[in-house]
Order: C-alpha cells, then sequence, then structure tokens
C-alpha cells in the first residue's frame, strides 16, 4: 500500500528535479564560470564590496519580518478565538489585497508615498504639515516617505504580512483546548498558559512565517525598485541588475545568488535549531 | 485510480498535441518588442486586420535589458527597435539579419538624413523609426532659474529633488558632457571621472530616484524637480501637466536613432518584414507620433504633421513644441550619436554601473 501511494509522488520529483535541483545546478555552475566558460573564482573576488548590499537586505528583511510578526501573531491569535463567521469574514480580508496584482500595489503605493502624492496632499488639507513647521521651525513642503528605507519595508510589511498570519492562524486555530484547560487547572495565570503552552505549540507556525515572510524579502527587487527608487540597491536588485539591467554580467550574478542562498539557508538552519531548543527548554 | 489516471494522461496529451498544432499550421505571427509607451497600439489592430498577420508585441525597459533579454535567449523576438549604439554592437556581434529592401519599399519615404549613419553605415539591417534628443525636463514651479547646463544633474542645491536616469549610458553621458569630454570616449580616465561626478552626487543625496518610465508618473504629478529624458517623452509628460519645461543643454547632448532591426535567429522574417513596411508607411509615422511625441524619419510624415495636427485637434501646433520634438538643425549640431563602444570599455561601464549602486 504504502509503495502504490508513493507512486504518486513520481510527477512531484521529476517536477522538483526539473524545476528546482537543475536550475540551482546550473547557478553553480555559472558562478564558477568565467565570460568565455572556463573555471574561475574571480565572480567571488569582489563580493567583498558588495557587503553593503547584503546588510542592508538582511537589515530590511530581518526588520519586516519583525515587524510581520508582531502585527500577524496578535491577529491570528484573536482571530482564532472569535466564531467562525468572524474568522471566515476576517480570512477574505486579508486574503483580499492579494487577487491583486503585486506590482500593481505595490506601484499604488508609490502614488500614495510621493512627495506630491495623495498621504502628503491629506497632510497638506488638514494642516500637519503647517503645524509641523511651526512646532519645529522648518520650512518643509512634504514628508520624504518614498525612496527611503522606511518605504521599502512598508511595501514588503504590506505585501507579505498574509504569508506571515495564515500558517500561524492555522497551527493556533487547531490547538488543543484541552491544554489549556488544562493548564488552568494546573494554576498557570493567563501570561503563564500564553508562554508555557500556547506559544511553544504555535511555534512551528511562527517559524514558517518568519520563512515566508524573510525569504522573498531578502530577495525582492521589484519592491525596492519602485519605492527604494533604486538610490539603495538591494540584493535583488542587485542580482537582476546583472542579468535585465544595466549592467550584463551573468556570472556575477549566480555568484552573488549563491552566496544570498547560503546565507539564507545558514539563517534558516539557525533558526529552526533555536526554535527546536525553545521546544525542548519549555517542555522540561 | 488507474483508469482515471490513464484518462487524465490522454487528455493532457491531446491538449498539448492540439497546441502545438496550432501553432505550427498556417497562422503568420510576427513577435515584436520595443520599448514601454512607444507605439500607437490601434496600429498594432489595423496591421493584423489589414494583414492577418498575428502581432505579439512586448516591450523591454532599456537597451541593456533588450541585450540582456537576447543574450540569455529569454526573448524570442523577430523585430526589435534598440538604438543606434546598441544596434552598432548587436551587428558586430552579428545578431541581426540583413533585411530585403525589396519587401520594405517605405523605405524610401526615409529621409536620406536617418540613412547610412555610423552604426549601420551600409543601411543593411536598419529601418528607422524614431529620432530625438536626450535632454533635461524641469518643472518650473520648482526651479527658479533656466535651466541651460548638466550642472543641474549634480548640483547640491536641488538634492532629493533630481531622478537621474536608469541606464548607465545615458547616465555617463550626462556626466562626461558636464565634463566637457566626448560621449563616445574610451579613455578610461574620463569615464571614471564622470563616474565620480556621478557617485559624489548620489552620495550627497541629490537623486531622489534612479527611474526610467517611473519618471511620467514622477514628473507628471510634480514629485520631483528636474530629469533627465527624451524629447518625446516630455511632450507626454506636458500633456499632463503643463509646468514642464525641457532643455537640451549648452554643452550639448545626444541624439538618437531607434531603428527597426531583425534578429538573424528570427523565425518570421517575412513577416516582420511586412510589419517594417507597414510601419515605416506615412500615414503609420503620422498616427505614431501623434501619439507618442517622437519625431519621425518619414520625411513626407514629418513635414505634414502640423498639418496633420491641426486637421486631427482644430488648433494649430505649438512650433516651440514641434521643435522639441524634431529638434532643428542648430540644436543637432550641438549632439552626438552614440557609437558603439570597444568591449573593455562596454565592461567598465557595466562594472562602474553595479558600483554605483553599491
Amino acid at each position: 500500500m504504502k509503495n502504490k501511494l508513493s507512486r504518486l509522488t513520481i510527477p512531484y520529483v521529476i517536477w522538483m528535479a526539473l524545476f528546482v535541483v537543475a536550475p540551482i545546478i546550473m547557478v553553480v555552475i555559472y558562478a564558477f564560470s568565467s565570460a568565455d566558460g572556463g573555471f574561475t573564482l574571480s565572480n567571488f573576488a569582489k563580493m567583498g564590496t558588495y557587503a553593503v548590499v547584503f546588510t542592508r537586505s538582511f537589515k530590511l528583511a530581518i526588520i519586516a519580518t519583525i515587524i510581520c510578526l508582531l502585527i500577524g501573531y496578535p491577529v491570528s491569535y484573536i482571530m482564532s478565538k472569535e466564531g467562525p463567521r468572524f474568522q471566515r469574514i476576517a480570512m477574505v480580508l486579508i486574503m483580499l489585497p492579494m487577487w491583486m496584482n503585486f506590482l500593481l500595489r505595490t506601484y499604488s503605493w508609490m502614488s500614495i508615498l510621493e512627495n506630491n502624492g495623495l498621504l502628503n496632499q491629506l497632510f497638506q488639507k488638514i494642516g500637519l504639515i503647517a503645524l509641523y513647521n511651526n512646532i519645529f521651525g522648518t520650512d518643509i513642503q512634504f514628508f520624504r516617505m518614498i525612496n527611503t528605507q522606511g518605504a521599502v519595508v512598508l511595501g514588503m510589511v504590506y505585501n507579505y504580512l498574509p504569508f506571515m498570519i495564515l500558517p500561524i492562524y492555522s497551527v493556533i486555530v487547531k490547538m488543543d483546548n484541552s491544554l489549556i484547560e488544562a493548564a488552568r487547572d494546573l494554576g498557570a495565570n493567563t501570561f503563564n498558559v500564553f508562554r508555557r503552552v500556547i506559544l511553544p505549540l504555535s511555534l512551528p507556525g511562527v517559524l514558517s512565517g518568519i520563512t515566508m515572510v524573510f525569504v522573498p524579502s531578502v530577495s525582492t527587487f521589484a519592491i525596492s525598485k519602485m519605492l527604494g527608487g533604486g538610490t539603495e540597491l538591494l540584493l535583488g536588485d542587485l542580482i537582476e541588475q546583472q542579468f535585465l539591467g544595466g549592467a550584463y554580467n551573468p556570472q556575477l550574478g549566480a555568484a552573488i545568488s549563491l552566496v544570498m542562498m547560503i546565507i539564507v539557508v545558514i539563517c534558516m538552519v539557525v533558526m529552526n535549531r533555536f526554535g527546536e531548543g525553545e521546544e525542548q527548554a519549555v517542555m522540561m | 485510480m488507474k483508469k482515471t489516471l490513464a484518462l487524465a494522461m490522454m487528455m493532457v496529451t491531446i491538449l498539448t498535441l492540439n497546441a502545438c498544432g496550432g501553432n505550427s499550421s498556417k497562422d503568420r505571427v510576427v513577435n515584436v518588442c520595443s520599448w514601454g509607451e512607444y507605439i500607437d497600439e490601434s496600429l498594432i489592430d489595423q496591421f493584423e486586420e489589414e494583414t492577418g498577420i498575428k502581432v505579439n508585441y512586448q516591450t523591454a525597459e532599456s537597451n541593456e535589458a533588450l541585450y540582456s533579454l537576447l543574450k540569455t535567449g529569454a526573448g524570442d523576438y523577430d523585430v526589435i527597435v534598440p538604438s543606434d549604439y546598441m544596434i552598432g554592437r548587436l551587428i558586430a556581434e552579428d545578431m541581426l539579419a540583413e533585411l530585403n529592401y525589396d519587401n520594405i519599399p517605405n523605405y524610401a519615404l526615409i529621409d536620406d538624413q536617418y540613412k547610412n549613419l555610423s552604426y549601420d553605415p551600409d543601411s543593411k539591417y536598419t529601418v528607422p523609426y524614431t529620432w530625438g534628443t536626450l535632454g533635461i525636463i524641469y518643472n518650473t514651479t520648482m526651479v527658479d532659474e533656466e535651466i541651460t547646463s548638466w550642472d543641474a544633474m549634480f548640483d547640491e542645491k536641488y538634492a532629493g529633488q533630481v531622478l537621474m536616469i536608469r541606464n548607465s549610458r545615458d547616465a555617463l553621458a550626462a556626466a562626461l558632457l558636464d565634463l566637457g569630454y566626448d560621449i563616445n570616449t574610451t579613455d578610461e580616465a574620463q569615464i571614471r571621472e564622470a563616474y565620480e561626478l556621478l557617485s559624489a552626487a548620489k552620495n550627497n543625496g541629490v537623486y531622489q530616484a534612479f527611474v526610467m518610465d517611473e519618471i511620467f508618473q514622477k514628473m507628471e504629478g510634480g514629485n520631483a524637480a528636474i530629469a533627465m529624458y527624451y524629447a518625446g517623452d516630455y511632450l507626454t509628460m506636458l500633456e499632463t501637466n503643463e509646468d514642464l519645461r525641457y532643455v537640451v543643454p549648452d554643452e550639448g547632448s545626444n541624439w538618437f536613432v531607434d531603428a527597426m532591426c531583425v534578429l538573424k535567429n528570427a523565425q518570421h522574417k517575412e513577416e516582420a518584414e511586412e510589419w517594417i513596411n507597414f510601419i515605416a508607411g506615412t500615414d503609420a509615422n503620422l498616427a505614431n507620433m501623434d501619439y507618442i511625441w517622437y519625431a519621425s524619419p518619414n520625411k513626407e510624415a514629418l513635414e505634414q504633421y502640423p498639418a496633420y495636427y491641426e486637421e486631427t485637434y482644430g488648433e494649430e501646433l505649438d512650433q516651440e513644441n514641434f521643435e522639441i520634438m524634431a529638434a532643428p538643425a542648430d540644436v543637432l549640431d550641438r549632439c552626438t550619436l552614440y557609437e558603439n563602444l570597444p568591449a573593455e570599455t562596454l565592461m567598465l561601464y557595466n562594472d562602474l554601473w553595479t558600483e554605483l549602486g553599491i
């Protein structure tokens, strides 16, 4: 029986070999080749000069992930405690923006955040900018929001928040309520119930949420191009530039991608270890 | 279970077979890759109706992006519309097919001024599509002086108000011109000096952003004061925001020709030439000029355009705007065509451009 069922995975194994494993092998080959096809390490030689971009990308992605977690966890928790009707509506509202194209959503943030955009016009109308100028003795016409790192983080949070909420929610909603009751019976107060029962049990959801927000954030290029204005390049931009942008150098692009992948994998392994350790520590 | 699977497999097979059959039969197709906002799209419908050839129209962001698409094999195009210097490079790398001008009778309508230019000296590969100048666009409500120099693109006075162009050739050209160098220089020291100028301006916060097509939204909405872009696109922006001005700086600038070419590995060469001939015609050029505001190399169309405009809109064409679109001789005199650069210089451009981003 087991053998028969495992045959059903064949399509996916083929899929994975063709579209996941093979491309990674190609990335590795490219990363170690020179423009004329020979073996070289020179693509990695200049990696140090891109350290700034690496740091910037990881910093912004980490910030975005933390914000997503801080917003997403309470929402998922509260949602799961409400009635089924509320849960359904909330779920639709969370998913709703994702029915629209990702680029379109980000593009509309551009017109909201521009120097002369919707938000700044609103601030102007309600006198917020005049008030600010009065208090601080400045003479600004607008708040600078677009083309900043803040705007990029906002774009990441806006686009990837659902990926944090959904896994956490699905773990919490399936949690056995009798465990919580048992904890209370044994005299735990609300804080302790949360810290020692709910939190550890929801950790798998949190971990997959973090992965699903962090990985696309660290490699994004559309968001930083549109909301960051391209003055502060992220890793995704740097890589895109080598393939499709102003500088054509796929070997260098592959090398940067490879280094990025390795760092992301290390992050994930460390985080998962940390997660396991946490679970065990709490259990003890 | 097995039966269902077999059935599903069969259906998939049939569907794929059908799809393949459909493509390879008599359907005539031409794959075109051009720039964004660069054609009157009703021309595509018109061509499809007249000839029965289906047009797959795609766009690329810049010459460099187009080159990458071609190199990685991601783009499967027949007709492309690169600029002069990129055409030179594609010819040098043997990527373009020689055209059969017998199939393109409308080529005769192209003004001799735009034939046999440096990128295609014997006119074997190209049919010019548009031409124009590169210059500075500024918003008069945000800039008090009259801008006449490339200095404005690097001036700290306008910190946070300037939009730099997101392609290496044009961005470095602005810096080279500002320093008084030739835009086709291969002197590494000069190019590095130009890079230093750009990089210093970037580090001093002069640039609000690096943009290509995003420029429309930003300049039209009054979100930035100064930018550099192409004359035709300025006229499009002017339709939405009347406070904008365009200038070809005193130091000179680049004038460009974008021309239609057919790729060497094109699958539909015949259809491609039919498309090129259609687009090179006077009616298509008039419609295009009216829509995209780039000057036509078709002599007849350019001469007829003011009358065409008056007839269509019932008002006279602003002479000043017409001269921005089709720069007069005295402006063109201080402009230079880009030339294809040698491989080492291109490599330097790539490296510097990547470095600038960091």
